[in-house]
């Protein structure tokens, strides 16, 4: 800084001095300020409990009779099951990986697709048409005997 | 000044009066006597406003407004976000601070007459901003939706109704329903985070546009004193002593806020028994302490609990429009029976305010603030000048 008493470049004079320590003094008080607010501002990390396996109910579910498909919660994500046949079920991540909405199936070409931006998926989860960039994460699916006479139950697992 | 940053300013100074309002500034000065001291509270109440209004903005981003989230969300904030505990506990003790200064700066206006024509308005949009701080405080006790802020709120909305002839409707208004629910909860916060800084902004904008117009007020004991000594510049002596009061304010302010953490206690229960002392925020103590001596019955089909409340709303209202009643200040600047009549009040305020925790800390607290305005205003008194002009 250029002040009119400095008498030679390097020599320490009061008025350089001083502007120093306001210069210094400011620059804690606004860092001393801030930095508590970005650490506020910047969330919190919560830990979820993982979740590995969920049961799906049963394979008549007359939800997946009609639309022949459900959205699971799979913990905090959405899982899609699809059905295939009375014994056939695939399972995949339910959010599209191009910008994260949630895709749905339509039996009449068996497709998984994504109303957000027409993202198509064929049933093993690969891209067929639109914009997605990665084939949805596939989950596995098994069916569960609960006893004489009752219908399986789905049960959906990471693979 | 580098190249840039001038030819911005010469960019703005085109298309903005950007020249006038630097002569205006430059040009603006303060009046130096021994009470300039008390022209410091309105920027001191503006600091700890602008601190709430900050603050309140970083509170909302994790804040949840109901019955069954807003505890638990404040908890989060105090344990689990960084920093989350000093913020709100900035908030909490800003708010406290903000109402002691506006009250000071009240009582300062009020004594020495810096109320009286042409500053009415001045006198009448700063009452209103009193009530608004107090409004304010009200409605941010109830939000962290504790035991002492749900009883407080009951007792506080239960005292409005008592109010004749609107009571009813301003209870039901107040509570947004029959009973203090999560609804109440919603309508609080819609007031405290909305309806009250929208109105309040309006009247501190008016406020500090007429304090720019029409500069401080000289207090009429003192006008000879301060036409005798030379005035103090705005730019930069005033803004600058400001500067500093803000800083060291804003230490101090740190400072109690990390030693004496706001505390939360226990997540309201509208079907617990109240505590042992469920009390309102201090500045409504005195009220609140009043109406404690009132016994029940009614007179003439008004219950006596409402005379208190009458006289209390008669006393505000007499404090409102004190620039048009006290006459004799505007045209001879004395006017004691004004200055008796807001003695006996601020009397009665503290010292109801002291019965009501048993305790004297609040005469000590109003004899200590008193002393410290002392020590300022001796401090900014004019040193003689011994040695030859330079």
């Amino acid at each position: 800084m250029d002040t009119p008493e400095s008498p030679e470049a390097g020599t320490p004079n009061r008025r350089g001095f001083l502007n120093w320590l306001l210069g210094t003094s400011v620059g804690a008080l606004f860092g001393s300020v801030l930095y508590p607010v970005a650490r506020f501002l910047s969330p919190p990390e919560i830990p979820e409990a993982s979740t590995r396996q969920v049961e799906a109910g049963a394979v008549n579910d007359p939800e997946l009779l009609e639309k022949g498909f459900k959205i699971l919660r799979f913990g905090n994500e959405p899982v899609i099951l699809v059905r295939l046949g009375d014994e056939e079920f695939r399972a995949f991540a339910g959010t599209c990986t191009h910008l994260d909405c949630i895709v749905e199936f339509h039996k009449e070409p068996g497709r998984i697709w994504c109303n957000c931006h027409n993202g198509e998926y064929d049933l093993r989860g690969r891209v067929v048409a639109g914009p997605p960039p990665r084939p949805l994460e596939a989950f596995q699916v098994d069916l569960v005997a609960k006893g004489a006479g009752q219908p399986k139950t789905v049960v959906v697992s990471r693979a | 000044m580098s190249r840039p940053a001038s030819r911005i300013l010469d960019w703005l100074a085109e298309r903005l009066p950007l020249a006038a309002a630097r002569d205006f500034a430059s040009h603006k000065t303060v009046p130096v006597h021994r009470y300039t001291v008390v022209y410091y509270l309105g920027g001191m109440t503006l600091f700890f406003f602008i601190v709430q209004v900050l603050t309140g903005i970083l509170l909302m981003l994790y804040y949840r407004p109901s019955a069954a989230e807003a505890f638990e969300s404040v908890e989060f904030i105090m344990t689990t976000v960084p920093y989350g505990w000093l913020i709100r506990s900035i908030h909490s003790w800003s708010a406290n601070l903000m109402v002691f200064f506006a009250f000071i700066h009240l009582v300062t206006v009020y004594f020495t007459k810096g109320y009286k024509s042409p500053r009415e308005l001045t006198w009448l949009t700063g009452c209103a901003l009193l009530f608004l701080s107090m409004a304010f405080g009200f409605s941010g006790y109830l939000l962290p939706w504790n035991q002492l802020a749900f009883f407080a709120t009951k007792v506080g909305t239960d005292i409005a109704g008592a109010v004749p002839l609107i009571g009813e409707w301003l209870l039901r208004f107040l509570r947004g329903g029959d009973r203090v629910t999560g609804g109440t909860l919603s309508r609080f916060y819609g007031w405290h985070v909305a309806i009250l800084p929208a109105i309040s902004l309006l009247m501190l904008g008016v406020h500090l546009l007429l304090v720019q117009l029409q500069g401080m007020s000289v207090p009429p004991t003192v006008k000879e004193e301060a036409a005798r000594r030379r005035p103090m510049r705005f730019f930069p002596n005033f803004a600058l002593r400001d500067l500093f009061g803000w800083v060291l304010a804003l230490g101090v302010l740190l400072a109690v806020a990390a030693l004496f953490p706001w505390e939360l206690g226990e997540k309201a229960d509208p079907f617990a028994p109240a505590y042992k002392d469920i009390r309102p925020e201090w500045y409504f103590m005195f009220m609140f302490e009043t109406l404690k001596l009132v016994p029940g019955g009614e007179i003439a089909g008004i219950e006596y609990e409402a005379i208190p409340i009458l006289l209390f709303g008669v006393a505000a209202l007499l404090m409102v429009l004190v620039p048009f009643l006290d006459q004799r200040s505007r045209t001879t600047g004395r006017s004691p029976t004004f200055t008796a009549i807001g003695s006996v009040s601020l009397v009665y305020m503290v010292g109801m305010t002291a019965w009501g925790y048993r305790s004297l800390v609040p005469v000590y607290a109003m004899l200590l603030t008193f002393l410290v305005m002392v020590v300022l205003s001796l401090g900014t008194r004019r040193v003689p000048r011994t040695g030859p002009k330079p």
